[in-house]
């Protein structure tokens, strides 16, 4: 497939340089400024090189990568809330090119579902976010496999900072602000942590795994009940003292910040777990426990970010399209 | 010839009137114990002492709950009247009754409530949980590193009636609001 890749962060650069050897070509490249656009397929290695050396990854205009004559378009520019643009007109060019589009931004399947299906529903092309929820574990794919209207919940441990978080305290009797400036300079926590330890990364994909189940449940996409981030009940962990987490292991319990998604809530707060529990992933892992109606408990561990891991998820999706 | 026929008939020992029997009857209470010496022997001296006549005891030692603890089954002769004041001691003394004649505290949940608790009178907190019909408070740890001015953590096993486990919860919940503290819940229904 020849794909036109938007955002050039991690995610992005990650895709452009394994995109060859899942035997894609890379037609389009666009970071907020630039675009490097070839229709014969690009040096990745020279693109990324380019990005690395003079911030920007070509001579052309972002729009150019839109326009470009690609199959699928992937949007992994940063997420956005609310309107979640620019990615959702990203996605809508896409469509409405009847092109295919794939996900790794969170912003248009969480916030603007509906929206998101009614163009697919108009378009030759289709919509894939495996990407969006939990990196590299195939989250969305396995309750479509599974069927969303025989999967009863989907929760899990979808936050690899906050758990990372949760874990050294635990471990180490060490409290939040200590343990949160080690993982800053390790690189699992942003300068700005907010989203990850307050809930709203992991909120987010509850709320785009709850589209998953109430769309895919519904007879009529028009029944469905959409979700977006103001569905949510969230918790999040940043005043989780340490000795909570001591009181917890006395009674071989700990904390993990956990979210759940039914199809009919979204509930994301740090919950009680057994230590030795399947949900209680240690350091940046993820988890995502899916409850079947006829097939018992599924349970999916593994890395829930990082430019390969989620670049993994992307071209999976694109071979699902293919 | 077949065993009585009770149809329509009540047992001569219960009145139809609310009345108590004073006669005695059999009752099996079902309780969890730690696994540490001497708690058999504690669980069965409120019973002894409140007139319960020991019947027998069935000591599950090799059966241990996902909580490491170790589910016994007594059962005892006892009046109607006298079976409460034997549910109410072993509580009394600390012993987590899951399961008493026709009531059921099946269910036994832990939560972590942490916040300014000593602040926010925490006698007060376990008294209001208490006070909702569906949950007991069974035991409290209560941890204050950093004296009673900083956020303190407690670790609450709730006994809660079969099946109102979340009524329970949301009654934490609610109470938390009111005092500005957080709850750190169980995943109810869930044997991760």
């Amino acid at each position: 497939m020849k794909l036109a890749i938007i955002g050039a962060g991690a995610v992005g650069r990650s895709v452009v340089e394994l995109a060859g050897e899942y035997g894609h070509e890379v037609v389009a490249v666009a970071d907020s400024a630039s675009a490097a656009v070839d229709p014969d397929g690009m040096d990745a290695a020279a693109v990324l090189e380019r990005k690395a050396t003079e911030g920007t990854v070509g001579d052309d205009d972002p729009a150019d990568a839109l326009a470009a004559e690609y199959d699928a378009l992937v949007e992994a520019t940063p997420t956005t809330l609310g309107d979640a643009e620019p990615g959702f007109s990203h996605v809508t060019a896409a469509l409405e090119r009847d092109r295919h589009a794939v996900l790794a931004n969170k912003g248009p399947v969480a916030e603007r579902f509906r929206e998101l299906r009614a163009l697919a529903d108009d378009s030759e092309g289709d919509v894939r976010f495996e990407a969006t929820v939990g990196g590299a574990i195939p989250a969305v794919s396995t309750v479509e496999d599974v069927e969303p209207g025989h999967v009863t919940a989907v929760r899990g441990v979808l936050n690899g900072t906050a758990n990372f978080i949760l874990t050294r305290m635990a471990a180490e009797g060490l409290d939040y602000e200590h343990v949160l400036a080690e993982a800053q300079d390790l690189g699992v926590a942003e300068a700005d942590p907010s989203f990850d330890v307050e809930g709203t990364d992991a909120a987010l994909k509850c709320v785009i795994l709850s589209n998953v189940l109430s769309f895919g449940a519904a007879d009529d996409p028009a029944d469905a009940r959409e979700f977006t981030l103001a569905d949510a009940d969230i918790e999040g962990i940043r005043d989780v003292p340490g000795s909570a987490l001591q009181l917890a292991a006395e009674d071989g319990q700990t904390v993990r910040l956990i979210g759940e998604a039914t199809g009919e809530t979204v509930r994301v707060a740090p919950r009680l777990v057994p230590e030795n529990g399947t949900l209680a992933v240690s350091g940046t892992q993820n988890i995502v426990q899916i409850e079947t109606s006829h097939a018992g408990r599924l349970n999916i561990s593994g890395r829930g970010a990082g430019g390969p891991e989620t670049a993994s998820a992307v071209l999976g999706d694109v071979g699902r399209l293919e | 010839m077949t065993g009585p026929d009770r149809s329509g008939t009540i047992d001569g020992d219960l009145s139809t009137d609310g009345g108590r029997s004073t006669t005695p009857s059999t009752h099996t209470v079902r309780l969890e114990l730690n696994d540490e010496p001497g708690q058999l022997l504690a669980a069965l001296e409120p019973i002894a002492d409140n007139g319960g006549n020991l019947l027998s005891i069935y000591h599950e030692r090799g059966n241990k709950t996902p909580r490491g603890r170790i589910p016994v089954e007594v059962d005892f002769e006892a009046t109607e009247e006298r079976f409460e004041g034997i549910v109410d001691a072993l509580r009394a003394a600390g012993v987590n009754v899951m399961q008493a004649g026709t009531e059921e505290y099946a269910e036994d949940v832990t939560v972590v409530v942490f916040g300014h608790l000593i602040d926010t009178d925490l006698s007060d907190t376990l008294q209001r949980i208490e006070a909702c019909a569906s949950a007991s408070v069974a035991d409290v740890s209560l941890t204050a590193p950093k004296g009673t001015e900083e956020a303190s953590s407690a670790r609450l096993r709730l006994e809660t009636r079969a099946g109102e486990t979340e009524t329970a919860l949301a009654a934490v919940r609610s109470l938390a609001d009111e005092k500005g503290l957080r709850v750190v819940e169980p995943l109810v229904g869930v044997d991760a």
